[in-house]
């Protein structure tokens, strides 16, 4: 089996704090992946790096035998991504904001029309195609940002928490699109949650994380039978403790703070 | 270039979304406009300068690009704000295509503002003095509106904070428009002041309009379209460098 996803020592500092310490891990094509952890274990701080818009203090990133530093824009063709936040333009309408996507991914000019018309449907928003983005609801937003991700066949698809706060229906939903996708495309997912019954059912493999390293991996029944639990929530809890963590201001608000104003580097 | 293309006809589009933005951004140069022209014109002209409005116009069509252009840096705050802004960053494309594209964007709407304006002009009692060179005035609003777009990229890519974006351009753009030459003559002016308007961009811009639609040069065209050209070309990389540097 070939390694869609290759990670070796990754480290991510912030001045003295560790966001990310030392992590290694591989994902195979084609299978669900599981990244949890609690806030501010870096999970972000991950997808980030993978992703190409963060920088890696050290260790190596392989997406699809491309590394995000040292070729980010061949990086970038070879996945999609449905970030933690928004990310649609709402001025736009639904298909003006897929044809952006497919222009800057450069879906030629013929194929153009077809793809959005398969990937509105496959979401099921073609019929709402000409609304604005900012009219949507938040589980319609997300399935066009998932719709969106697909436009440009990406070989793996990153999804930060893609059903945080959507109804147990629009879980579901998704998460059916998403385990199409795996089957019908052989694409590689990887993806963050804290709602854990879903990484339970969903992914192939997981992985923990915690304090900015890797604390268990494996498939959820072997994460029960290590920590001896009946659910993988009470796993989760095992391995990462009950404390509820004071996530020491986000990875975000350090970077803000620390490029406040005119003083980025 | 189909890149480029897609950003500027996004930014286009969102324009002519908003009409409260278009009547918005024309209240300042029309108060102007009336306001200096009609107050100041009787004055202007007992001092035998000829009509104010003919030397004030260009002025303020000039102006009315620069501050749209200026504030065009604000998208990408708001970009930041909604989201997009990572659409955009994580997309295979060179920082320097996506900067162009937005820059183009933002100076095609400042350059709509700037065409409004010269017809309130005109409404005003302003008249071309040589129609053959009124593509020449279209030239030098774009070249305005080019340069100053690029200065808000650069901004918006280094600002984060919504609310100090307006408060630094204000204390940018009232100067830079003071500055120009748009409002007075260069003519008798103390030597600091002088050298204030050499080195001002706009001064340059407002000199190859006001050329363009009155037949008055002071530096001339040639000199006029290669500082403004050369200056936005810098920009622009300055631009994209700060932009490549952007995190969400």
């Amino acid at each position: 089996m070939s390694h869609m996803i290759q990670v070796n020592s990754l480290v991510k500092k912030f001045d003295n704090f560790h966001a990310v310490n030392l992590i290694s891990f591989d994902v195979e094509a084609g299978k669900i992946f599981g990244f949890l952890g609690p806030n501010g274990a870096g999970k972000t701080t991950t997808i980030k790096m993978l992703t190409t818009t963060l920088l890696p203090t050290s260790g190596s990133i392989l997406l699809d035998g491309s590394d995000p530093v040292k070729s980010p824009l061949q990086t970038r063709r070879s996945f999609g991504i449905v970030f933690q936040d928004p990310s649609l333009d709402g001025e736009l309408t639904a298909y003006e904001n897929m044809e952006l996507h497919a222009v800057l991914y450069g879906v030629s000019r013929n194929q153009r029309k077809g793809r959005i018309e398969e990937f509105l449907k496959f979401v099921e928003l073609w019929d709402r195609r000409a609304s604005f983005a900012k009219t949507f609801s938040g589980g319609m937003k997300r399935r066009l940002e998932i719709a969106r991700a697909l436009l440009h066949s990406p070989r793996i698809l990153f999804l930060d928490e893609p059903t945080l706060g959507l109804d147990p229906q629009t879980r579901n939903h998704i998460w059916n699109y998403i385990q199409s996708l795996v089957r019908e495309r052989k694409m590689t997912v990887f993806f963050t949650t804290h709602y854990m019954d879903e990484a339970d059912r969903v992914a192939d493999e997981i992985a923990v994380i915690d304090h900015g390293k890797i604390a268990a991996r494996g498939t959820p029944a072997s994460l029960k039978e290590q920590t001896k639990t009946a659910s993988l929530e009470e796993a989760f809890i095992a391995l990462t403790g009950r404390a509820i963590r004071e996530e020491e201001s986000s990875t975000k608000d350090r970077m803000r703070m620390m490029g406040k104003m005119w003083g980025r580097s | 270039m189909s890149i480029v293309y897609i950003l500027w006809l996004r930014q286009i589009k969102r324009y002519v979304r908003s009409r409260a933005r278009i009547i918005g951004s024309l209240a300042q140069p029309l108060l102007f406009l009336f306001g200096m022209g009609f107050g100041f014109g009787p004055t202007y002209e007992k001092a035998g300068n000829g009509s104010y409005i003919q030397f004030l116009a260009p002025g303020i069509i000039a102006m009315a690009v620069l501050f749209s252009a200026m504030f065009s840096g604000i998208e990408i705050l708001w970009d930041r704000q909604f989201g997009f802004l990572k659409e955009t960053l994580v997309a295979p494309v060179p920082r320097i295509q996506i900067v162009f594209g937005r820059t183009l964007g933002g100076a095609s709407v400042a350059m709509i503002q700037g065409m409004i304006v010269f017809l309130f002009c005109l409404l005003a009692g302003f008249r071309i003095e040589n129609l053959s060179h009124l593509p020449l005035a279209v030239l030098f609003i774009f070249l305005i509106a080019m340069l100053f777009t690029a200065i808000g990229t650069v901004i918006g890519s280094l600002v984060e904070d919504m609310q100090a974006f307006p408060l630094i351009m204000n204390f940018l753009v009232m100067p830079l428009f003071f500055f120009s030459g748009a409002l007075f003559p260069d003519k008798g002016l103390s030597n600091v002041l002088h050298m204030a308007m050499r080195l001002n961009p706009l001064t340059y811009g407002v000199d190859g309009l006001r050329g363009g639609l009155t037949d008055h040069f002071i530096f001339g065209p040639s000199i006029d379209v290669s500082f403004l050209g050369v200056v936005t070309v810098i920009l622009l990389f300055v631009g994209s460098y700060f932009f490549s540097k952007i995190q969400v």
